[in-house]
């Protein structure tokens, strides 16, 4: 399982690479192995304003649909087009593949998150 | 999951990465290395299933034949030695207890596959209507494995493990204390793919070493351990219905779109005069298939909507492996149910539009 270094990790498996106010938000190798195979995204509009732990989509395996949780709070700055058509990307390559951008509204929301050596005792945690 | 029944398979599936749930009770796996490898494995080469959570009833004695026969909605007496029917177990109103396999070894002898989930209240069913009749009931479900092998290659690869010559074995017909690999088997030419195949009966101290076998000699032909999930998506595609969804105790076989496996002109079964009766005052609802026009994937309950209002229910739905499109069944009012009728699927929270389209999703290709 690929861990990166550099980026916050969510309880929920998502991953945010912050630059300054804006982060790219995506989910974990972890999740993608989880699901299986993605087969579609759903994803929120651009503008749209969520907070911390409100769903900001659904991904859907072959199997089933699973919900996406806000990792921080602010306004939806972008979203992957590319994932329409392309929804296995986040199998394929999970960290390159990002879903959607947020302009963050409280950088102090951060600290809550975890880091990837705290990340990676979590999943292991998990496993368990 | 320490309360969980375990198939003699559990090791083996270890073994080849099957990433185990709890199934009705069972620890199988719902995956090896993917759904969708697996199912497309399955569809051009071949899949190796574990189906052994299945229940079998054995039905012996003087009276074996008029006690299916009056159990059952289709024509037991059509039946040769041998072969295999697929049918249902009704209630009186007409409602399914389950849909089932019969084998008839002779008349006296016929052996029953029903579901894992029903096997409880389908034994307990038989045994109830078996007043009066001269036969012995037995629920032997613990006492076998079971394997499906499925696909084009199937017989090939199952050929190598057994002298039996394979092409004896007509679609829907069985043969008993078939030598494979050593082990004594019922081998039937049955599944639920879509695909050519066999289902393989024995004990549970031969399974792994069968599985395995099947496994050696399918390596070059393309042969894969499906699981779970992929056996839910090639039934689906192949429009097999599944209790609990398009089956139900709420749900007549007439109204699930399968009144071929229902012969109302037979002797009296049970659930006859309810379903003669919808028959003769026409069906209100019928599930039909459906395809999603707008971007989204339906899935089992989603609530169908036309005109502003719900009218109905997906039973299943999925992004199809091999038909590579969103695509479901429902439960409609009969003037929703015309092929190109336009409905709606709230998928979360959003309306999406669909349309009624023909259940025949993917051609099977059995070899009859």
């Amino acid at each position: 399982m690929k861990i990166v270094e550099g980026i916050y990790y969510s309880k929920d498996h998502e991953w945010i690479k912050v630059e300054g106010n804006e982060a790219s938000i995506g989910i974990t190798d972890y999740a993608q192995h989880a699901l299986g195979e993605i087969v579609y995204v759903e994803m929120p509009e651009v503008d749209d304003e969520l907070n911390a732990g409100d769903v900001f989509g659904v991904i859907e395996s072959v199997k089933a649909a699973s919900d996406s949780y806000m990792p921080v709070s602010g306004k939806i700055t972008g979203i992957n087009e590319e994932l329409e058509d392309s929804p296995e990307l986040l199998n394929n390559s999970p960290y390159e593949s990002w879903i959607l951008k947020v302009e963050i509204s409280d950088l102090s929301e951060l600290d809550s998150l975890m880091d990837h050596e705290d990340y990676k005792a979590f999943c292991e945690s998990e496993s368990h | 999951m320490s309360n969980l029944k375990r198939t003699a398979l559990f090791n083996a599936h270890g073994k080849h990465g099957g990433k185990i749930i709890d199934f009705s009770g069972w620890e199988l796996p719902v995956q090896y290395e993917g759904i969708t490898p697996e199912h497309e494995a399955t569809r051009n080469k071949a899949g190796l299933f574990d189906v052994s959570h299945m229940g079998e009833v054995e039905v012996k004695g003087k009276d074996a034949f008029k006690f299916v026969q009056n159990l059952v909605t289709n024509d037991v007496s059509a039946l040769e030695d041998n072969q295999v029917l697929y049918t249902f177990m009704c209630y009186e109103d007409g409602g399914v207890v389950d849909d089932l396999l019969v084998y008839r070894f002779n008349e006296e002898h016929f052996f029953l596959v029903i579901n894992a989930s029903n096997v409880d209240k389908d034994f307990d069913w038989m045994k109830k209507n078996s007043d009066g009749y001269d036969i012995d009931v037995v629920n032997i479900s613990e006492a076998l494995s079971q394997l499906a092998i499925q696909g084009p290659h199937a017989q090939e690869i199952l050929q190598k493990l057994t002298d039996t010559d394979l092409t004896e074995i007509k679609f829907f017909y069985c043969k008993r204390n078939v030598n494979v690999a050593g082990a004594s088997c019922l081998v039937s030419r049955t599944g639920y793919t879509g695909e050519d195949g066999f289902e393989i009966y024995l004990d549970h101290d031969n399974a792994e070493m069968v599985w395995e076998k099947l496994m050696e000699e399918g390596k070059d032909l393309g042969l894969r351990p499906v699981g779970l999930g992929a056996r839910d998506t090639l039934r689906f595609e192949a429009t097999l219905p599944l209790y609990g969804n398009e089956l139900t105790k709420d749900i007549t076989p007439l109204e699930a779109g399968l009144g071929f496996f229902v012969k109302l002109d037979t002797d009296d079964f049970i659930g006859k005069e309810a379903l003669v009766k919808q028959k003769a005052e026409g069906l209100k609802r019928k599930i039909v298939g459906f395809e999603m026009l707008d971007k989204g994937i339906p899935r089992h309950g989603y609530e169908v909507w036309a005109d502003g209002k719900e009218i109905g229910f997906v039973t299943t739905g999925y992004a199809a492996p091999t038909v590579k499109k969103n695509i479901g069944f429902a439960m409609v009012p009969i003037e929703y149910s015309k092929l190109g009728t336009p409905i709606e699927i709230k998928v979360r929270k959003r309306i999406l539009k669909a349309q009624v389209v023909s259940k025949r999703f993917y051609t099977k290709n059995y070899k009859k």
